[in-house]
């Protein structure tokens, strides 16, 4: 019963940053049919502006944070801004350079433009930490125990964050000028124009937003794990990736469940006992995660929120 | 109120439309008629912006607009009834009337046209909240007309706005078209089934591969030998 908690518990927090991750793959795809390659690079670097940030206001190991104080959690916010303003920002600029000029041009253009910026994006991130490990040092926040049920605040904390998050995207997307806007766009760009929506800005926001997405995802995966390094994105990314498809790319409701069932996946595979697996379920997750991936493709490439659009006469 | 001078557009090495000129008075509903693949489409998708003149101009209200981008066109005042409707399928029919008024900002009139279009056509006020693509062809012209409505143009372009309905609807469609003319619209109209757009129109014009052949008041084109033969089936 008490794995059985931590490991939910855990595969949610793990599970919710797969989703603000997946959340850009299928915003992206949703608006320009592209799968961003670059986009688990852009969260990549989002770890790196969260340590870059935190080791610049003084957290560091030299004086490690002995209490939650405001001060910290002071210092957090900003590292959690910080690092969505600069991916967002990248997310952008990434489009107007790599992206934009392709647009009409055959559809694997584009993709292999993503894919030679993903390598840019690493190889920036090699440059700026270099090629090992990079570790921030673990913050205070402690643990809940009941019995012998044991539960580390910080998966709470991340389930929190990652969540308001997509309540705030759930908001903006149906509820606002902006987010009908962005839904026009994905369904009939021609139709959408037509209507004086501002395509290439609502394109632009689309990124903005999605790859902010990514750099939050990037702060709280700092926090949760406290380490990271330059080839962190492709990994990562590819597992969200698997949860937009898992999802239905192109559908947020998808992404963001998607992103849930992946992280519990991953966890619950670790109860798979050695004489089944050899070695366990432990150095199988990913091997599971992306047979997952092939059988949806084969079998359900919709995916599970997959939506048939009625045809149009 | 618009005017289109000289246009030549084309798609790769083919010369769609060749120094086509036209043009449009306020108040005035003009029908531009054509067989298929005679540019018909191809005009309105070169006075929104979504295909490039490679030479001439297009004046709106004496501006030239050629080169905006087609949200700028369209916020200057000109709408357009897509072929085959362009609504958002995965859309309430509100969200969809809601887009139409995207340029526009005062809660309070949006509302009220909101309320106007579903006095004109009563079957969306009955699926507001229903998905666009869901809807049957009709229903779906109707919503791309409100849309039109929507943003208060001093202008409406329709790109065949009777295909693929069933003459009923037809009917219907045309004597909205003739409903918004008499609330002040200035109306832009291509159609194959020319007998019913001169039926209403003051003027046509006649385009033969990318060509503007004969240009009349609709009371003598429905007379003219060379339509009567091409469009009206003798």
């Amino acid at each position: 019963m008490a794995t059985f908690v931590n490991l939910l518990i855990v595969g949610l927090a793990t599970g919710a940053i797969y989703a603000l991750i997946a959340l850009g793959y299928t915003m992206v795809y949703g608006i320009i049919e592209l799968i961003n390659f670059a986009h688990g690079d852009i969260f990549m670097l989002g770890t790196f502006v969260t340590i870059a940030i935190l080791s610049a206001l003084g957290v560091q190991y030299s004086h490690p944070p002995t209490a939650m104080s405001w001060e910290l959690v002071g210092q957090l916010a900003l590292a959690c801004v910080g690092s969505f303003l600069f991916c967002a920002i990248l997310g952008v600029v990434i489009e107007r350079v790599a992206y934009r000029p392709l647009r009409s041009a055959p559809r694997l253009a584009p993709l292999i433009s993503a894919i030679g910026v993903s390598l840019v994006l690493q190889d920036v991130g090699k440059l700026w930490f270099g090629p090992t490990n990079v570790s921030i040092v673990p913050m205070p926040i402690g643990a809940i125990s009941a019995g012998p049920i044991n539960i580390d605040i910080i998966n709470i904390f991340v389930l929190i964050v990652a969540l308001a998050l997509m309540a705030g995207l759930h908001f903006l997307v149906n509820f606002t000028r902006m987010g009908r806007a962005m839904r026009a766009v994905a369904q009939d760009r021609d139709a959408a124009a037509l209507m004086g929506v501002n395509v290439n800005l609502i394109i632009a926001l689309t990124f903005f937003i999605g790859a902010g997405l990514a750099g939050a995802g990037g702060f709280i995966y700092t926090l949760k794990f406290p380490n990271t390094y330059f080839y962190l994105g492709f990994q990562q990314g590819l597992i969200a990736f698997t949860a937009a498809v898992l999802g239905g790319i192109g559908n947020l409701a998808g992404a963001m469940v998607g992103g849930l069932l992946i992280g519990l996946i991953y966890s619950f595979v670790t109860l798979i006992p050695n004489n089944i697996l050899p070695h366990g379920g432990n150095a199988w997750n990913q091997a599971v995660i992306f047979a997952i991936l092939i059988l949806i493709l084969i079998f359900r490439p919709s995916g599970l929120f997959g939506q048939h659009t009625p045809e149009k006469v | 109120m618009l005017r289109l001078v000289d246009i030549n557009t084309y798609y790769g090495p083919s010369h769609v439309l060749q120094d086509l000129s036209l043009e449009v008075e306020k108040g005035e509903i003009v029908c531009l008629l054509g067989a298929n693949a005679a540019g018909k489409t191809t005009t309105m998708k070169t006075i929104f912006g979504l295909v490039r003149p490679n030479s001439g101009s297009i004046l709106f209200e004496d501006k030239p607009v050629e080169k905006k981008a087609t949200g700028e066109i369209v916020q200057s005042g000109l709408a357009l009834v897509p072929e085959s409707r362009r609504i958002f399928p995965r859309m309430s029919v509100k969200e969809n009337l809601e887009m139409g008024a995207y340029i526009r900002s005062n809660r309070k009139e949006i509302d009220a046209d909101l309320d106007h279009v579903c006095q004109i056509f009563p079957r969306l006020r009955e699926r507001l909240k229903q998905y666009a693509g869901t809807m049957s062809g009709g229903e779906q012209q109707m919503l791309a007309m409100g849309r039109a409505i929507m943003s208060r143009p001093k202008m409406i372009c329709m790109d065949e706005p009777s295909m693929g309905l069933s003459p009923k609807l037809v009917e219907t469609v045309f004597d909205t078209i003739l409903r918004i003319r008499d609330e002040g619209m200035t109306i832009f109209l291509v159609e194959q089934n020319a007998s019913m757009a001169l039926s209403l129109a003051d003027r046509g014009y006649v385009l033969q591969t990318g060509k503007i052949v004969l240009s009349d008041s609709a009371k003598n084109l429905l007379t003219n030998d060379l339509v009567r033969q091409a469009y009206l089936g003798g």
